[in-house]
């Protein structure tokens, strides 16, 4: 038996594709057709010539049903369902008479009352879907038609059919661009309906069609496409377009995809390759996973018992008919002959056992799948009408996209949460910084007054309003021309790779390609010392209102070996002078060792700047003479030009001429954490949940936000970097990782006693938690942990001495007792070790120690992969939070996905089952929402089975007393009613309604939340006890009134013996039994509760009485036998005296076990429960002295980030990509000002999709000549210290890559370029750093790299930069005998697998 | 890898943006602030604490064990014989006639039991008849009944429904009643003579009405035709139950006791809930203030011996019990009263003593964590 699955997909209008192509394949010959379509051909205009193939329509139908299919497909749908056909056969043998036990409406009245709900449900949501199918079906597009444009609906356009497309539209199908009004064929997209990313793409036209040009000539065009099949790859394509006697070759770079929409392109063409269905966009709609709750899993499991169950009890019965028609049937049968086709007892026990598991199906009736879908839906929208978790900034609120998951919620034990966009904002501010020695920035007092916001309009006009500064003695100091100030900003507004845009004079709009940088550029330009503009050679700038134009010489990139890059600059006198901004680890060696005494009082301010979870970056200059440019510029040509050990050379040249800098000071920004997120996090790891970290960023970064945002603190006993590039050293950290935590667990064991009183002197300070000692000093083992004495600051992990064999992962019951609180941070490379078949139990055992877990570097694909191996390894419900496209695997693997709809398009949105707009809202839906969910749906389920099993097992002792005949107890019309009328709405009242303790308290005591991940409200052993209630109820029910009615008469002397009496005292009973006992249940009495515990009694006498009246009987004397039973039975005394005294039989014995529950063990939120209580009837105003301690967890942030008595981390700030500076130096992205950078300046992770095809090998289809702009550059040579692979963006450009073929004729002058510069499909958009961690990933795996990591401190970072030199320089030297360009090899680092 | 949902809304361009960055949104409204949509309803929440849960079971047991002790009082006080005239043992005076029983057997069996009242009995007394291991309530027994019929609805008359079968046609002629119930109907007769010390038998007079329930008599059962005036005409068509000895509509000379309504035979329709049951057979009524209804005294009970029970073991009784304002005699609702009244008010000084004792007092509202 499965729960009805189809009803939570169906809530909400998700497409099934897989149903649909399921239908579709009944269709017959068409998609018969379309199923073995091997290649595609299309000719442009020329619809007759397209129509031979029967290509799909770009009509779109998402709907399942017409009006006439409706009843059909739907009926046969529902039926699928185990539980729907369950039911229908227990109809179908209800109609044998031999077996009827029940009339056949006894069932049919519930199966047709959910049939009819689900369909009603799923005609509302198919009618929706013919509605927005309609309304897309039906936009307009233009179509060129014979010459003229013609507005056409979608659903009209044909394959073959050239269209034209405006800015800002939808493209209506996957199309061939043709010609675009932009220069070369060019125009720009926004793929974030099809993958999530908000930043444009560029797409080029064949260099042949955008010639094409103006509609006559693209009428006339009547070139034939041959390509791929559909399918589902959004980043594939594969094709040539034949046109004039000539090939050329079609990829995904000249496709516009249905769902993507035209951004800044006036008007574009383009040719339907693929229509409707067959878009790639539609190819890819669908869920992948149907979640399904642990609860689910285990009612699913329970239902299956009670079958076992239920089998067993017909059986007993059967061999009871069996024993009873031998003994005593066959004499009975003057009186009672067996029916015609019985002959002997065996028969008749065989009939019995149908006959019984007829009657007693009610254990599991119909009606509990449909009520428990009823209060998840319930629940759902509880969530969506929540105020609290609605934000106002974006006027969202929280949504539930899936209704099945809700009590789930209720049980995370490991969240696993995205970093940027989800934990922070991506938003940097300058926040403090130290020049010349002197700090500036925020007082460091929290508790006095906020100091004033900055206003810098009046002093300078091009401010940006949106700065925000609080310290005015950093601008007195900047107007009254402090030196320092002045070249500290001017360095900021000079020694960037930013590009600005200046929409209108004063108005402008910078394009960062990492936010820290548009952080500090944008404060040197509310500080006077504003960024114009630039050229490849010059940097315009306005430095106290003066315009100034500085000659850019060099550009010495970043990269993150480096972690420093810098400019060289000649200003407008003539002067030449070096400007350098990294990292202080690296900075501060290269400094003019006069600087010593700055640079002790920066390094001071760096670790306080450190310790408020600031990135710091330290600010350099040296000024040069002409000559020492001069020889330095030659030297740097001659690295630039060798063929051999090009980076090392440059690398030394840089070095080279880096040294001897003078320091200015440092600058600190705050990466801005959401609102709310280190309290969340508190919150929810005293809730006993387990918090990950998975992020794409870098180490530092990543560490950084764990401190800043309280999931590692500096009282941690200990944190662990795993950073082992081989699987050896992985398993050898881990396993070190691992002794280190049992051997500082057992030492802490020992000296436990004096660790409490030590730790309360002196260990709390800085820590946030420390109300939690005050409150009570009985936490128990809680509070016990929080007791412990933090060790000295923790120190890095001693560089790695390789023991001789790694240690054997200890047994799992010690590494589960690990006393402390550890944390432990590892790297994408790492992990992708840490994660093969034969470390996983490892890399679990040692993580799920970890009260932290921080992953960096991480592609989506290894978000997935850890998130399965917890959920493979540890029975614990997962959550997963995110906001971008790269989130969706993780967010899908999980048992919970939860989007974040921020700012990254709504991908994870969409793929979540949860989505809300804030990290913090995550408290109050796990902590409220899910512990409520998961609390009245485990009450409920008791409840339930409970009412069922009473109700139903009455029928099992009569047995005992009718000749195991299958003689009902009840009427049959209470049969049919009692699980739909009569118990339905109290206990769906209290599934919906129902709160033990109220909101505030359930944040206020996170620790309300653990019954649910102990799965202590309803589990195996609770259902038991439901069912033993059940049943000792249905014991009483049965035998008190037998007892007390046999001998009884009525006051009339009437015998009270008879079976109606019996049925309508037992069913009195009953009812009122199970109404007293969800009286008792119910802890939270709202009015709808009253209603429909007192109108369920009400109507239960109303409809009998309407039942067992005169009027009925009149009309249907064969269908109400049970005339005048209720009223001559309720009269009586007795039969009243028999339900009392059933009822306290039956209540008595559960509330002095429940009293004696809540009284002896009290659960804590009987306890918080009962303090409310006591506090409401005392009526004072006690203040929050109980909950008010808890809340001082807020003050933790709202002195922003609170001081730590920090440890000194490296606060390295640069999030930056390599390779920019040759992009700025080499112009190319200049023509195009913003749209490059909008797709460089991404965030890194988002295209995944990239990095993850890459992994497949793509050579195969794109050959194309190189581009001709990438050779003729001359700034390249110059400046540009490692060629990254983002130039493939800038060589398409720059020219046209899509010469036709030639059928292969240059022969060898020819090849040899084509080998060297297989371009991936050009501006993909192809985020570097995303490709290359893929690159690593795999090249790690594969082969041993040469380590690089050799300036980064104790070994803890292997650097990207590393990993792609190496493949450069593999790639360099393969290629290095065919190409003379080595610079064009970065390009394909990203194919090379 | 990338699949993603498709909904031809998200294509359609409704997407409000968001904040700087231009994140889509799909919806923007604040959800309404209303105690219902906010989990904010007004609400009673009860806690089952000391203060609540001992009173509660104290007070079921002071409830209880006064009724008890009220309604074993009561029971006590009524009077009940009861006579098993079954003839299973040899020495019994039925034990010929229940050996000699064929339905077919024209002459009937009689058999006279004689029994001594100890006490008088003051009120009207009831005459049962009981029969034990007789499963009335079996499935197939239950419903083989033509309520229709048994209405006096004309249809059902000539075709009965075939729940009756196989007693629903005999020799092609539809029997009326139908069903199986009927067929096994309690054909044996009894009369009650009083012993008079001086010799004399003096039968007491039964009476045969008031027996059945109002609604069964008035509303359930009707004769067809609507008239009791010629019910032989209104069962034209009909014949008789394969056990009956005389059809329907002669079972009393009584016109508004004969044919379906009938009292005895709307008694016997009225299925018992368990094998073991007894019946209402006839009514004493009391003379006046004066004389007991039964003095006592030696009784002699004369039974027609028609029914036989002997094949599937079954015994046949006859009782004869005053009433009170609870019904008949029933010493367990009494009984059963007390005890749980005892349970009650035992679980409640336990527990009191094991709240006093170990209980978590935590009265200041202290929470520990």
């Amino acid at each position: 038996m499965t729960i009805p699955k189809e009803i939570p997909e169906k809530w909400f209008p998700l497409v099934l594709p897989l149903k649909r192509k399921k239908q579709k394949g009944l269709n017959g010959a068409k998609s018969q057709k379309r199923w073995t379509e091997e290649e595609r051909r299309v000719r442009a205009n020329d619809r007759e010539y397209n129509e031979k193939f029967q290509y799909a329509s770009n009509c779109i139908m998402t709907s399942k049903y017409n009006i006439v299919t409706f009843l059909p497909v739907n009926l046969f749908e529902q039926f699928q369902e185990v539980a729907n056909t369950y039911f229908l056969f227990l109809l179908i043998l209800q109609l044998i008479p031999q077996i009827s036990s029940l009339s056949w409406f006894t069932t049919i009245v519930p199966l047709a009352l959910v049939l009819s709900i689900t369909a009603v449900k799923d005609a509302t949501d198919d009618y929706f879907r013919h509605k927005s199918d309609n309304q897309v079906n039906n936009r307009q597009s233009q179509v060129l038609i014979r010459g003229l444009l013609q507005n056409e609906k979608w659903m009209n356009v044909r394959v073959g059919d050239v269209t034209k497309l405006e800015n800002n539209q939808f493209v209506s199908a996957d199309l061939l661009l043709l010609s675009s009004s932009e220069p070369h064929g060019l125009c720009y997209i926004e793929t974030a309906e099809l993958d999530g990313e908000t930043n444009m793409k560029v797409r080029q036209s064949v260099s042949v069609t955008s010639e094409l040009g103006n509609q006559n000539n693209l009428a006339s065009f009547d070139g034939e496409v041959v390509c791929e099949p559909p399918n589902n790859k959004l980043d594939r394509f594969c094709g040539t377009l034949y046109w004039r006697d000539k090939k050329y070759t079609l990829t995904n770079q000249n496709m516009l995809l249905r769902g993507c929409v035209l951004r800044n392109t006036e008007a574009c063409y383009g040719l339907v390759i693929f229509a409707g269905p067959d878009t790639k966009l539609m190819q890819n709609s669908g869920r992948t996973k149907f979640k399904r709750t642990s609860i689910d899993r285990l009612m699913n499991t329970l239902v299956l018992w009670i079958f076992g169950f239920l089998v067993c009890m017909g059986v007993i019965l059967a061999v009871g008919n069996a024993v009873w028609e031998r003994e005593v049937g066959s004499l009975f049968q003057s009186y009672l002959p067996w029916d015609p086709p019985v002959d002997n007892f065996l028969f008749s026990a065989f009939l019995a056992f149908w006959s019984y598991v007829i009657i007693l199906n009610t254990v599991v009736p119909i009606s509990l799948y449909v009520s428990v879908e009823v209060i998840r839906l319930g629940h759902s929208y509880f969530i969506n009408w929540d105020q609290e978790m609605f934000c106002s900034q974006c006027n969202t609120a929280a949504e539930a996209r899936t209704t099945t998951l809700n009590e789930e919620l209720g049980q995370v034990e490991y969240i696993f949460s995205d970093k940027t966009g989800t934990l922070t904002q991506n938003i940097m501010s300058f926040n403090k910084c130290s020049i010349n020695g002197q700090t500036y920035g925020e007082g460091t007092d929290p508790l006095g007054p906020r100091p004033k916001r900055l206003d810098f309009t009046p002093f300078n006009p091009l401010a940006d309003p949106d700065f925000c500064f609080y310290d005015d003695t950093l601008l007195e100091s900047v107007k009254v021309g402090d030196a320092h100030a002045h070249t500290f900003f001017r360095l900021l507004s000079l020694c960037h790779t930013v590009m600005s845009e200046e929409k209108s004079e004063g108005e402008l709009v910078y394009k960062a390609q990492s936010p820290d940088e548009g952080a500090l550029v944008t404060a040197a330009r509310n500080f006077g010392f504003v960024f114009r503009s630039r050229t490849p050679g010059t940097i315009t700038t306005t430095e106290m209102g003066r315009p100034v134009t500085y000659t850019l010489l060099a550009i010495l990139d970043f990269n993150n070996i480096r972690k420093r890059m810098s400019v060289i600059v000649r200003n407008p006198e003539g002067r030449i002078r070096l400007y350098c901004k990294g990292a202080d680890t690296v900075l501060l060696e290269r400094l003019h060792p006069c600087n010593q005494e700055l640079m002790n009082v920066t390094s001071d301010h760096l670790n306080e700047y450190a310790a408020d979870g600031l990135r710091t970056l330290v600010l350099a200059y040296r000024d040069l003479s002409e000559d020492e440019w001069e020889a330095w510029s030659e030297s740097h040509r001659c690295a630039e030009k060798a063929a051999s050990c090009r980076e090392d050379r440059m690398a030394a040249a840089y070095e080279q001429i880096e040294q001897d800098m003078m320091l200015l000071g440092a600058t600190a920004i705050e990466d801005k954490l959401q609102e709310g997120v280190p309290e969340t996090i508190a919150v929810l790891s005293l809730a006993n949940i387990k918090i990950w970290v998975l992020t794409g960023d870098k180490q530092e970064t990543a560490v950084n936000i764990g401190y800043s945002c309280k999931m590692l603190t500096d009282d941690m006993t200990e944190v662990f970097i795993i950073s082992g590039h081989t699987v050896q050293s992985v398993r050898q950290e881990l396993g070190r990782a691992r002794e280190r935590m049992i051997e500082l667990s057992r030492s802490r064991d020992g000296g436990k006693e004096e660790g409490k009183e030590e730790g309360k002197e002196g260990c709390f300070m800085g820590n946030g938690f420390r109300e939690r000692q005050e409150g009570d000093g009985t936490g128990g083992g809680g509070g016990g942990k929080q007791l412990q004495c933090p060790p000295p600051p923790p120190p890095l992990p001693p560089p790695p001495l390789p023991p001789p064999s790694p240690p054997p992962p200890p047994p799992s019951n010690l590494m589960d007792n690990i006393f402390g609180e550890f944390a432990l941070v590892i790297n994408g490379h790492s992990l992708a070790h840490a994660l093969e078949a034969d470390m996983e139990t490892e890399f679990v055992s040692t993580a799920c120690a970890c009260k932290a877990v921080i992953c960096c570097r991480v592609t989506p694909l290894q978000k997935a992969q850890v998130v399965d191996v917890i959920k493979k390894h540890k029975k614990v419900v997962t959550l997963a939070i995110g906001d971008g496209a790269n989130d969706v695997s993780m967010i899908k693997s999980a048992h919970i996905g939860v989007g974040i709809s921020g700012q990254e398009g709504i991908q994870a949105v969409l793929a979540s089952d949860y989505s809300f707009s804030q990290f913090r809202f995550l408290q109050r839906l796990l902590l409220v929402h899910g512990r409520w969910s998961y609390l009245r749906m485990c009450r409920f389920l008791c409840y339930f089975f409970y009412k069922n099993f009473a109700f139903t097992m009455v029928h099992f002792w009569f047995g005992f007393f009718c000749g195991f005949s299958a003689q009902t107890v009840y009427d049959q019309y209470f049969i049919t009613l009692y699980n739909i009328v009569y118990t339905s709405l109290p206990v769906l009242a209290m599934g919906i309604f129902d709160q033990d303790v109220p909101d505030q308290r359930s944040l206020e005591y996170p620790k309300l939340y653990e019954p649910g991940q102990l799965n202590l409200l309803f589990n195996k052993r609770e259902f038991f006890i439901c069912i033993a209630q059940g049943i000792y109820t249905s014991v009483v029910l049965f035998f008190v009134p037998c007892a007390v009615l046999s001998d009884a008469t009525q006051s009339t002397g009437v015998p009270l013996a008879d079976y109606q009496t019996f049925a309508v005292t037992t069913a009195t009973a009953l009812v009122i039994v199970v109404s007293v006992q969800i009286a008792l249940d119910t802890g939270f009495w709202t009015v709808i509760n009253h209603v429909c515990v007192w109108g369920s009694l009400g109507s239960f006498f109303s409809i009998m009485f309407a039942l067992h009246s005169q009027t009925l009987f009149k009309i249907f004397p064969n269908q109400f036998h049970f005339v005048g039973s209720a009223q001559s039975t309720l009269l009586q005394p007795v039969v009243w005296l028999t339900i009392a005294l059933a009822t306290a039989i039956c209540i008595v014995p559960v509330l002095a076990f429940r009293f004696l529950k809540v009284d002896l063990k009290p659960q804590l939120s009987d306890t918080v429960r009962y303090t409310q209580l006591v506090r409401q009837k005392k009526r004072k105003p006690v203040g929050r002295s109980v909950g008010g301690a808890w809340r001082g967890l807020g003050s933790v942030s709202d002195g922003r980030l609170g001081a730590r008595g920090g440890s000194r981390r490296s606060g390295y700030a640069f999030a930056h990509q390599e390779g920019f500076g040759e992009l700025i130096t080499s112009g190319k992205n200049m023509r195009l000002s913003t749209m490059a950078l909008a797709t460089f300046a991404s965030r890194h992770s988002s295209s995944w999709i990239d990095t993850l095809r890459r992994k497949k090998p793509t050579h195969t289809h794109c050959h194309t000549p190189p581009s001709a702009s990438g050779a003729s550059s001359p700034a390249r040579s110059c400046v540009s210290g490692s060629v990254a692979p983002l130039s493939n963006s800038s060589s398409v450009l720059g020219g046209s890559q899509d010469t036709p073929i030639e059928e292969v004729t240059a022969q060898h002058t020819q090849t040899v370029p084509t080998l060297s510069t297989q371009t991936p499909p050009a501006a993909e958009a192809a985020a570097p750093q995303g490709s290359a961690q893929a690159v690593s990933a795999g090249v790690l795996t594969s082969a041993a790299v040469r380590p690089h990591g050799g300036d980064s401190p104790g070994g803890w970072t292997i650097t990207l930069g590393a990993v792609q030199e190496a493949l450069f320089g593999w790639k360099a030297r393969a290629t290095a005998s065919n190409s003379p360009r080595p610079s064009s090899v970065p390009m394909e680092t990203s194919q090379i697998e | 890898m990338m699949a993603t949902s498709y909904n031809a809304k998200d294509e359609d361009g409704r997407v409000t943006v968001c904040g700087p960055g231009g994140g889509p949104l799909l919806r923007g409204k604040k959800p309404e602030n209303t105690a219902l949509k906010q989990q904010r309803l007004a609400a009673w929440q009860p806690v089952l604490t000391a203060g609540t849960a001992l009173p509660a079971l104290f007070a079921v047991g002071l409830l209880f064990i006064p009724v008890g002790v009220g309604l074993f009082v009561t029971s006590n006080n009524i009077r009940e014989l009861e006579i098993d005239y079954t003839g299973a043992d040899a020495s019994s005076p039925c034990f010929s006639c229940s050996q000699s029983f064929s339905w077919n057997s024209t002459r009937p069996c009689t058999c006279t039991v004689p029994f001594y009242l100890e006490q008088p009995y003051e009120s009207n007394v009831y005459v049962y008849y009981g029969l034990s291991n007789f499963y009335q309530n079996h499935r197939r027994y239950v419903k083989s009944r033509d309520d229709g019929q048994l209405n006096g609805n004309e249809k059902s008359l000539t075709e009965p429904s075939k729940e009756c079968e196989p007693y629903a046609y005999r020799d092609n002629e539809p029997i009326a009643p139908c069903g199986a119930i009927a067929n096994s109907m309690f054909n044996d007769t009894l009369e009650l003579f009083y012993n008079d010390p001086n010799g004399t038998k003096i039968q007491i007079p039964l009476n045969a009405t008031g027996i059945a329930w109002w609604t069964d008599k008035h509303v359930k059962f009707g004769n067809p035709g609507g008239n009791d005036q010629n019910l032989s005409a209104a069962f034209q068509g009909t014949t008789r139950p394969v056990n009956w000895r005389r059809p329907v509509y002669e079972l009393d000379s009584d016109r508004g006791n004969n044919g379906f309504v009938n009292e005895d035979f709307i008694v016997w329709m009225r299925t018992a809930a368990l094998p073991t049951f007894r019946k209402l057979y006839r009514i004493i009524g009391k003379k006046d203030n004066v004389v007991p209804t039964l003095p006592r005294g030696n009784y002699t009970l004369e039974v027609v011996y028609n029914y036989p029970v002997r094949s599937f073991e079954g015994r046949k009784r006859v009782i004869l019990s005053t009433i009170s304002w609870m019904g008949g005699k029933n010493p367990f609702l009494g009984v059963a009263y007390i005890a749980v009244g005892a349970v009650c008010f035992f679980l409640g000084v336990v527990l009191l003593a094991m709240h006093h004792k170990c209980g978590n007092r935590n009265g200041d509202g202290d929470i520990s964590n």
